[in-house]
């Protein structure tokens, strides 16, 4: 392997097909990394049209800028997009690239699953967005899929769904749902069986840690999804009746099914970005993490907690007082860990000298706009106050606050921080701040004013609704936030761009980092390392730099 | 102030969420004030003032005992929490209806509402009326709530908390308003198309109010000489609506018996009006696009004659 990439170092730029070639039938685990992330952006882009369609429409009540059915497919082709083919890609890029570079290893331990399993997702994505065009089949004019994300039955039967949209949506999900176990699979294997010498499990960076917790948690979660839409096309196509109400099947049971999965699934996606939050803040504190066993503990802890809450999304179906009181239980208890990260991530600010640079302001204002996420998610685990604002506005604003200012900034956060060691180049810090500032406005114009119009009764999934209930002024808030949000994506989008070729040079380890991916040369060769390195604790880079006053000597 | 706040209930179950409610949101209102207090003072005490100071502060690793502080202290609260919800989520579930509780079954439909009261053997469509509960005579409301097709959800937010209307999956909900009035709402579970116009209303009346409509709901309707009604006979119209004491017996839409006494038609997304009831016949899609009533394609001369019987029924 080693010789072959010095064969490609020295030789002259090849044909554009050639190399074309080599990134499609790659094993590399960072190449699948950048896959995966570019794949997920060209999605964010396409999911973000699709959310300012939708804010246009709300801007004022009886707005007619698209008809209902074409309200509904951007609604449900917006959320199925932003979850499985723009946040899920993208941290599983991220732990692709980053997991084997943390814990010294070549390569992943199954590279042709890994290629495979990337493969799987992009045709999912491939699915999904043929539905455009051949959601009628032979009919002629396309549909995509007009039944919301959680694709409630019997909506998705026969009767109600007429066409093949819904076949795409399932065919979607199935094809990436194999794809995502085949990651979390290997990524598992890799944590478990490839650290390089001295890194017991306690020494693993903690990316590592929650990317090991995250994969158990697709296992478990996307798989029951996964068997979900079989059973789903298997009602459609060979008489079955799981899901049809009308032959005595019920809809409940997909309920349970698609939030067994729905919510595990919100760990899958947050725990990777407490990861990057975890290897970010210490850096540019200039502090080790404090109180690493506990946030391992806390990580474990939401694993399993995570596992027993999905019923929360069901307080309003009619479940026993029993099943809701033990709902309410579960769900709050998961506050419990996840804010022992949070003051465990404040204490590791206290008392350190921190650097403001581009990545450390999305984690900070990711920290408290978490904490908010965090509180209005126990107001909604209280199942009588849920009885109010389930399936309303407030509902949307609570995840969208815990997808984008608790997921996607810190995201971004990763993009900026680990974009040096993936080009060589470093990101520009004055547009990566400008992006900062436009997302951040946007972001606070939009989520925080979102509440408000689900308190005063407004129900989400609603193409346009009547004047005279107050809602009014705060759509238009909510849907000028998006121009500052949509400013700041393109910001960002330029930037990775220009920097790839303008930036300037980013050296080895342009953060004074730590962690062993910054002992290698930016980007790193085929092969990793040339030697395998061996750590004697958390911080090899530390004990390297500090050798008067090593991390070993206290863990 | 908006019609729908959930935050100004006038029916018991809506008044003990506003309590319970009103303790969650003071409780994590605290959490947010002393936690972000905690953030702000962090991120500008600790900041790196001199870019040129280049050593390494003091490197922490953790401690015990704040760690614990901050595990014991969540799980207090959220104790506290948790009890003060099991309680309201008792007092309502459990609640065992009383013999005077008036009974109606709510049926869902794409994209309408449909109410029928089995006592008074009373069907109607799109608007509800109960009467007024008052502390000397309690008389609460109790809704039986079906699907016809696909999940629905009702949701007054004054009145009460949404309950879902799933096929196969009967449930319950009750609601005890203490003041009269017209409070709205409208579905709040996705069911298709129109799902934005399914719009909910519900009067609470007097008592002397709510026995009148009672008795004016009761009445056939006539059966009379008008070119309207044979019209109405003998097209597709029969196959879906119900018009009591005449031919038309079907069930697939809403009952129009007693049309006339509705202010609103489609769910309440038009006023009962002469000009939105014929746009209504003529062309349903120019109201609602994507209704499940078909546009029948009729002559000006049949339009008109089946909007003035229509207007008669009262």
């Amino acid at each position: 392997m080693s010789t072959n990439t010095i064969v490609l170092s020295e030789a002259p730029a090849r044909p554009l097909p050639l190399r074309l070639h080599e990134w499609v039938t790659t094993v590399d685990h960072k190449r699948l990394g950048i896959l995966y992330v570019l794949y997920a952006l060209v999605f964010l882009l396409i999911g973000g049209v699709e959310a300012a369609i939708m804010r246009v429409q709300l801007i004022r009540p009886h707005n007619d800028f698209v008809p209902p059915e074409v309200f509904n497919r951007m609604f449900t082709m917006h959320g199925t997009t932003m979850i499985f083919f723009v946040v899920m890609p993208m941290v599983f890029g991220f732990g692709n690239y980053l997991v084997p570079l943390m814990i010294g290893a070549r390569d992943m331990a199954f590279p042709r699953l890994n290629a495979f399993s990337f493969w799987m997702t992009a045709l999912g994505g491939l699915f999904l967005y043929f539905s455009f065009l051949g959601g009628d089949g032979l009919y002629g004019a396309g549909s995509a899929p007009d039944v919301g994300w959680f694709a409630y039955a019997p909506l998705t039967s026969k009767t109600f769904s007429v066409g093949h949209s819904t076949d795409f949506w399932t065919l979607s999900l199935l094809s990436s749902g194999i794809g995502s176990i085949g990651t979390a699979i290997n990524l598992i294997a890799t944590i478990v069986s490839m650290r390089c010498p001295g890194m017991t499990l306690g020494k693993m960076p903690l990316l590592v840690w929650l990317n090991l917790v995250m994969a158990n948690l697709v296992i478990l979660a996307v798989s029951p999804l996964t068997a979900a839409q079989l059973m789903l096309l298997v009602d459609r196509y060979l008489g079955g009746h799981f899901f049809d109400t009308q032959a005595g099947g019920s809809a409940v049971i997909w309920m349970h099914f698609f939030w067994i999965f729905g919510h595990p699934e919100v760990y899958v996606l947050a725990l990777p970005a407490f990861a990057f939050a975890s290897e970010i803040i210490p850096v540019f504190s200039r502090k080790a993490i404090f109180g690493y066993p506990v946030m391992v503990l806390a990580t474990i802890a939401i694993g399993f907690i995570g596992m027993s809450v999905w019923a929360h999304h069901m307080f309003t179906i009619g479940m026993s007082a029993g099943a809701n009181t033990f709902f309410v239980l579960s769900t709050m208890a998961i506050a419990v860990p996840t804010g022992i990260k949070i003051f465990n991530w404040l204490a590791t600010m206290w008392g350190g000298k921190i650097r403001y640079a581009t990545p450390m302001l999305f984690c900070a204002a990711f920290l408290f706009q978490f904490l908010i996420a965090g509180l209005t998610g126990v107001t909604l685990a209280v199942a009588p106050f849920n009885w109010q604002l389930g399936n309303s506005y407030y509902v949307v604003a609570h995840f969208h606050y815990v997808i984008v200012g608790g997921i996607v900034f810190p995201i971004f956060a990763a993009f900026y921080y680990w974009y040096p060691k993936v080009t060589g180049k470093m990101c520009d810090e004055a547009l990566g701040k400008l992006h900062f500032l436009l997302f951040f406005i946007g972001f606070h114009l939009t989520f925080d004013f979102m509440h408000i119009p689900g308190i005063l009764g407004m129900p989400r999934r609603i193409y346009t609704y009547e004047p005279g209930r107050g809602w009014d002024i705060w759509n238009l808030i909510v849907s000028v936030g998006v121009a500052f949000q949509a400013a700041g994506i393109l910001v960002f989008a330029g930037n990775l761009i220009s920097s790839y070729f303008r930036g300037k040079i980013a050296g080895n380890d342009p953060w004074d980092a730590w962690t062993l991916e910054w002992s290698t040369s930016s980007p790193p060769a085929a092969y990793n390392f040339a030697v395998i390195p061996t750590v004697r604790s958390r911080r090899p880079l530390w004990d390297l730099k500090h050798p008067e006053d090593p991390d070993w000597r206290y863990e | 102030m908006s019609p729908t706040n959930i935050f100004a209930p006038v029916s018991t179950p809506a008044e003990s969420i506003f309590g319970l409610s009103k303790f969650v949101l003071a409780t994590t209102a605290a959490i947010f004030v002393v936690v972000f207090t905690l953030f702000v003072y962090v991120v500008i005490r600790f900041r790196n003032k001199s870019r040129d100071d280049r050593r390494e502060p003091a490197q922490v690793y953790g401690s015990t005992q704040v760690e614990l502080a901050w595990t014991v202290i969540p799980v207090l609260i959220v104790i506290a929490l948790f009890l003060a919800s099991v309680r309201v989520i008792a007092s309502i579930q459990n609640t065992v209806r009383p013999a005077g509780a008036l009974e109606v079954i709510v049926t869902g439909h794409q994209y309408w509402w449909e109410y029928r009261y089995p006592a008074l053997t009373i069907v109607t469509a799109n608007e509800l009326h109960v009467p007024v509960s008052d502390p000397t005579h309690p008389m609460p409301t109790f809704l039986t709530l079906l699907s016809a097709d696909t999940d629905h959800s009702f949701w007054v937010p004054r009145l009460g908390g949404k309950t879902d209307l799933i096929p196969n999956h009967p449930n319950q909900m009750w609601i005890e308003p203490h003041e009269t009035g017209l409070f709205l709402g409208q579905c709040a579970q996705y069911c298709g198309t129109q799902h934005a116009k399914m719009l909910l209303r519900v009067y609470v009346d007097t008592r002397e109010e709510f026995d009148r409509w009672v008795h004016q709901q009761q009445q056939p309707a006539q059966n009379g000489t008008l070119p309207g009604q044979r019209i109405f006979e003998s097209t597709a119209c029969v196959n879906c609506h119900t018009i009591s004491g005449t031919a038309a017996t079907g069930k697939f839409g809403p009952d129009l018996t007693h049309l006339m006494g509705r202010q609103t038609i489609a769910a309440g997304a038009a006023a009962n009006t002469h000009e939105k009831l014929r746009l209504w016949i003529k062309n349903p899609d120019a109201i609602k696009p994507g209704s499940k009533m078909p546009a029948m394609g009729l002559i000006d001369r049949d339009l008109d004659a089946i909007t003035a019987y229509l207007e008669t029924l009262r």
